[in-house]
């Protein structure tokens, strides 16, 4: 079983519309969305959800008003403005307390508690394309690189289970916490990126990256017709960091209406772009 | 007086840079002095369309528990006290793994010897640059490091006591979203008027919502008045700071490394427009 992912570092680049083509070209495959705060995937290939799990991960402080004496020492010593003293008395921001514990450590009479934290959900799906393993952070919480991971290993155990041969994770933009969990232990990594200085500075940090995480890596240059020197540009700089060509994509205005469709732009009749995903497919299927 | 804008959006792409760098040179243009703080500190952009080299970089650094071998009789309290596992005791000798470490303290207060003290370990730069009458500040983590938070907390440090203060976040609706927005006067959320830059305009509508900011939406690369748009807007009863239209030519200024407020007709103006309703709005 081999295990595919996509990732970008600058955002809006088309790692969706070009993971969820690969969903519609692969024919033994498992779908999983590493982006958690802002999924998308599941707009072009239409999950229908069929079980949901709570996501717990880390805590949350909890007062038991009745011990407290209103000292105040908690929120002195709390670093995140996790609690702040109002009348004399503890307020708990939930969207700021990370669940250190400290200050349950260092309540002189026992009055605060770490409770578990649900910060999402997670789904396991059917789609027309094979099953899909997503989830859903909630807006403001912490630990979306666990729940990335979450939905990895969960994607793993039904390709596992049902014999699957690929797994197709959708990343999200950027290089942090989520990203270095969407890539670790990946056999191949596809960085889309498209042609401009903004895209090739942060193609070049995805690469380090990859790099640093020891996954091979692949690109495509999307929307190259754009500026075709400057596509040309990134092609030799990404080789020269080790990075293989997959190919290119053109600028197609069949992405946005697939979006509208509800479908991998890959099944738009006489798409360029979908041609040129097809071509990508293509290559990257002899190296997994 | 000190005002301060945050500019951010779900999706990735959106156009958040070109209308920060938009409204900042909008400002420079009215003679005002503005600070820029690029707060997308995973892939920071915001000098990339000022055409401004960031000379000026400090190490941004965070604190990490470091152990007095000498005083530690390996207890093992401080690993106890780790809810972030970031901490272990291994035959009575303490081991740190500080890429977990939140920061948080608990370590040092739960050790019976005192032989804990924290000591900075660097995670990214802080960069500064001056452009006109703006100045730019951005942070750059260091490839490899997960947590954006505490640099973006940094980065924010340099925000000005009196001028006007742009803020471009990061994209994603996560913790960094309101390290990035927490404490600004004013969210503007930028959309692509699309059906994902619609569906992600939600969810950081949701999180900009919890912190309990006002927040007003710029629709981008709109095709016609975006009328189904705008309908979602009003549903979710976000209101319109402006519609910008779709433009082959911002794009391909962008894609040449331009600076589209400059050189593509009508954009300029349509970011002074923009500002002077923020201005009023906050007013």
């Amino acid at each position: 079983m081999k295990e595919l992912v996509a990732i970008s570092g600058k955002g809006g680049c088309g790692k969706t519309t070009v993971l969820a083509s690969l969903a519609a070209l692969a024919e033994s495959v498992v779908l999983a969305d590493g982006d958690v705060d802002a999924p998308d995937l599941h707009l072009l290939l239409r999950p229908e959800i069929q079980q949901r799990t709570p996501f717990v991960a880390g805590f949350r402080a909890a007062l038991d008003a009745s011990r407290c004496t209103g000292c105040g020492r908690c929120a002195e010593l709390c670093r995140f403005e996790g609690i702040r003293m109002a009348d004399s008395r503890p307020v708990i921001s939930e969207l700021h307390c990370e669940g250190c514990g400290l200050c349950v450590d260092q309540c002189p009479v026992q009055a605060l508690s770490l409770a578990d934290a649900t910060c999402g959900e997670w789904y396991c799906s059917a789609t027309a394309y094979g099953p899909m393993v997503h989830a859903r952070l909630q807006p403001g919480r912490p630990n979306s690189g666990k729940l990335v991971s979450l939905v990895r290993k969960e994607a793993r155990e039904l390709a596992e289970r049902e014999g699957k041969e690929l797994i197709l994770v959708d990343g999200p933009p950027g290089i942090g916490c989520p990203v270095i969990a969407t890539v670790g232990g990946a056999d191949l990594a596809l960085v889309v990126t498209e042609p401009s200085p903004s895209g090739q500075h942060d193609l070049r940090r995805a690469l380090e990256l990859l790099r640093h995480f020891r996954v091979p890596a692949w690109f495509s240059v999307n929307r190259a017709d754009l500026y075709p020197e400057g596509a040309a540009g990134i092609r030799a700089e990404a080789e020269s960091l080790g990075a293989r060509w997959a190919g290119d994509i053109r600028y197609d205005s069949a992405v946005t209406a697939s979006q509208y469709e509800g479908r991998p732009v890959v099944l738009c009749p006489d798409s360029p772009a979908g041609n040129d995903i097809r071509a990508i497919w293509h290559t990257l299927q002899k190296e997994l | 007086m000190k005002r301060t804008f945050a500019v951010a959006s779900g999706k990735g792409g959106a156009g958040k840079t070109t209308v920060a760098v938009g409204l900042a040179l909008a400002l420079a243009d009215r003679g005002q002095s503005v600070r820029l703080l690029d707060c997308d500190v995973e892939e920071p952009n915001c000098h990339v369309q000022l055409g401004v080299s960031l000379t000026a970089t400090e190490p941004a650094t965070a604190p990490v528990p470091e152990v007095d071998t000498a005083c530690c009789d390996g207890c093992g309290a401080c690993a106890q006290a780790c809810r972030f596992h970031s901490l272990a005791v291994v035959r009575k000798q303490v081991l740190v793994f500080p890429q977990l470490c939140h920061a948080c303290g608990a370590c040092l207060y739960a050790c019976p010897q005192g032989a804990i003290r924290e000591v900075p370990r660097r995670i990214g730069l802080v960069r500064q640059a001056e452009a006109e009458s703006i100045t730019l500040v951005d942070g750059l983590l260091d490839v490899g490091e997960a947590m954006a938070s505490p640099l973006i907390r940094q980065v924010r440090q340099r925000e000005a006591g009196t001028e006007v203060t742009i803020l471009d976040g990061p994209p994603g609706t996560s913790c960094s979203l309101l390290a990035a927005t927490g404490g600004a006067d004013h969210v503007l959320l930028v959309a692509e008027a699309t059906p994902f830059g619609l569906h992600d305009l939600a969810l950081a509508s949701e999180a900009v919502r919890l912190l309990g900011l006002p927040v007003s939406v710029v629709l981008n690369r709109c095709r016609g008045t975006a009328a189904d748009a705008q309908a979602f807007l009003a549903e979710r009863d976000l209101p319109l700071a402006g519609c910008l239209p779709e433009d082959r030519r911002v794009a391909e200024c962008a894609a040449r490394g331009g600076t589209p407020y400059r050189e593509v007709p009508g954009f300029g103006a349509a970011m002074r427009d923009l500002l002077a309703r923020l201005l009023g709005e906050a007013a």
